[in-house]
């Protein structure tokens, strides 16, 4: 077999010829410019993504935020909501089953129906919704009851400083100082977004304490419990996040604070 | 295996992929795929909320991601490994033209061992990992940067994401519409006549050596 010439022979730039060596060697190094060019491309985006992520979003999160199929959160922009479970199947309750109840150091255990919840005075509040890990939802809809509410009408004794709460996803706790839990933004939330919380938004009842990063609103809320002291949660005990998760003023960020 | 020269092969076998070459071919495509199963995993709603398992799935995220690196770093020990890096990084003058062709899979074109696409991937795939690869290493280790550009990494980390699965999904559809590249990546060697229509010159070049 005799060597064709290829249709490129003697024409390149630098004058390549069709022999072995230039098969190897010939033409330019472009692959290598790609590369340094993609490379570049990236450190450009973490210098300025912030900024872009913030333009874009403020675009598109009214898009993705109302978009009911979730194909739109198939393209990464930012500031909608993104989904966290710990566990493998989270049980789903049904409006008839699902109790939350109120016990630890406290004078009276409590145990609410979802209907007996519904049936307390409800507490609105519209607020944005920041992660820990970045995104923030802008001017989320919430509603419910005040946590302060349920603790006073199960009467914390005087050792509770603390109030732990427990999911019924059967892993996920979290904790807040009594006082921090006797904050009128902090609520035992029934809906968000204009409508009852999701069910992978937390559903039927989770809470939302407004002034903290996101893993501090325990979702599938099943029990709450007066303790001696406080109690550090999921995240808190592998020391990925702060135990007080104030937005903007723990886990080395600055975000501005929701209020 | 006892073939170590390209081109000493039977008469209608022509040698492609070294042994080395598909054994890093292979735990690169394991350690990809499972990278991307566990994004997926990690961002899209109703996956992440009927897999569940944050903690874990993100453990094998990013231990696959940091695993990446390294058997193409220890396929710089391999000189057909070398030999081929140096083949896909040269762009000639019929690359651009076959690029631009319509007619660029018939042959007429006669492309060496890597077309202009499989070379422009290549490029593309390895600029986007080491990009995914500084973005992931950022937001992993909170305290090695500031606030702002461990936002932007996670910006770029998504996008990247992104880009470098379609590439995965573009690489993987062009090996399932032509089977004897797969028997080439599969078992080393290609039939000639496979060669000679999709990569007339390095056929030539590999018989005239042989």
């Amino acid at each position: 077999m005799t060597t064709q010439p290829t249709a490129d022979a003697g024409m390149d730039a630098d004058g390549a010829t069709d022999t072995d060596a230039v098969v190897e060697s010939g033409g330019t190094a472009v692959g290598r410019r790609i590369v340094l060019g993609v490379a570049a491309l990236g450190v450009a985006g973490i210098l300025t993504g912030r900024t872009l992520q913030d333009r874009l979003a403020s675009v598109m999160a009214p898009i993705q935020n109302a978009d009911p199929t979730g194909l739109t959160s198939l393209i990464p922009l930012g500031n909608t909501f993104r989904y966290y479970s710990v566990t493998g199947s989270v049980p789903r309750p049904t409006a008839e089953n699902y109790r939350l109840t109120i016990g630890g150091l406290v004078a009276d255990t409590k145990s609410y129906t979802l209907a007996d919840l519904q049936a307390m005075p409800q507490t609105v509040l519209v607020r944005d919704f920041q992660c820990v890990t970045g995104w923030r939802v802008p001017q989320v809809h919430w509603s419910g009851v005040r946590l302060v509410d349920v603790l006073d009408a199960a009467q914390a004794t005087s050792a509770a400083t603390a109030v732990r709460f427990l999911s019924f996803d059967g892993t996920y706790t979290e904790s807040l100082t009594l006082e921090q839990a006797r904050r009128s933004d902090v609520l035992i939330a029934l809906q968000m977004l204009g409508k009852p919380v999701s069910h992978d938004h937390g559903g039927p009842v989770r809470m939302y304490v407004a002034p903290m990063y996101g893993y501090k609103s325990t979702k599938w809320l099943s029990a709450i419990q007066l303790t001696a002291e406080v109690v550090p949660g999921y995240w808190e005990t592998t020391g990925d996040y702060s135990i007080d998760g104030f937005i903007g003023a723990s886990n080395g960020r600055d975000d501005d604070p929701v209020g | 295996m006892t073939q170590s020269v390209e081109g000493s092969s039977s008469a209608d076998r022509l040698v492609r992929f070294s042994t080395a070459e598909r054994m890093i071919h292979r735990s690169i495509a394991v350690l990809m795929l499972t990278c991307m199963a566990t994004a997926a995993v990690l961002y899209n709603a109703p996956i992440a909320v009927s897999i569940g398992h944050r903690r874990i799935v993100k453990l094998i995220h990013i231990t696959c991601g940091f695993a990446l690196p390294v058997p193409i770093l220890l396929g710089a020990v391999f000189a057909t490994y070398r030999a081929d890096l140096r083949r896909l990084n040269r762009f000639r003058r019929s690359d651009w033209t076959w690029l631009r062709s319509g007619n660029r899979r018939d042959g007429s074109i006669r492309v060496g061992k890597f077309n202009a696409g499989q070379k422009l991937n290549a490029a593309l795939s390895t600029g986007a990992m080491l990009v995914l690869l500084g973005t992931g290493t950022l937001m992993y280790f909170p305290n090695i940067s500031r606030l702002s550009w461990r936002t932007g990494s996670t910006f770029v980390h998504d996008w990247f994401a992104l880009a470098i699965g379609l590439l995965v999904i573009g690489h993987v559809r062009f090996a399932v519409k032509d089977p004897e590249s797969r028997v080439g990546m599969k078992t080393g060697s290609v039939s000639a006549a496979w060669a000679h229509k999709q990569h007339g010159a390095w056929a030539a070049e590999q018989e005239s050596s042989a």
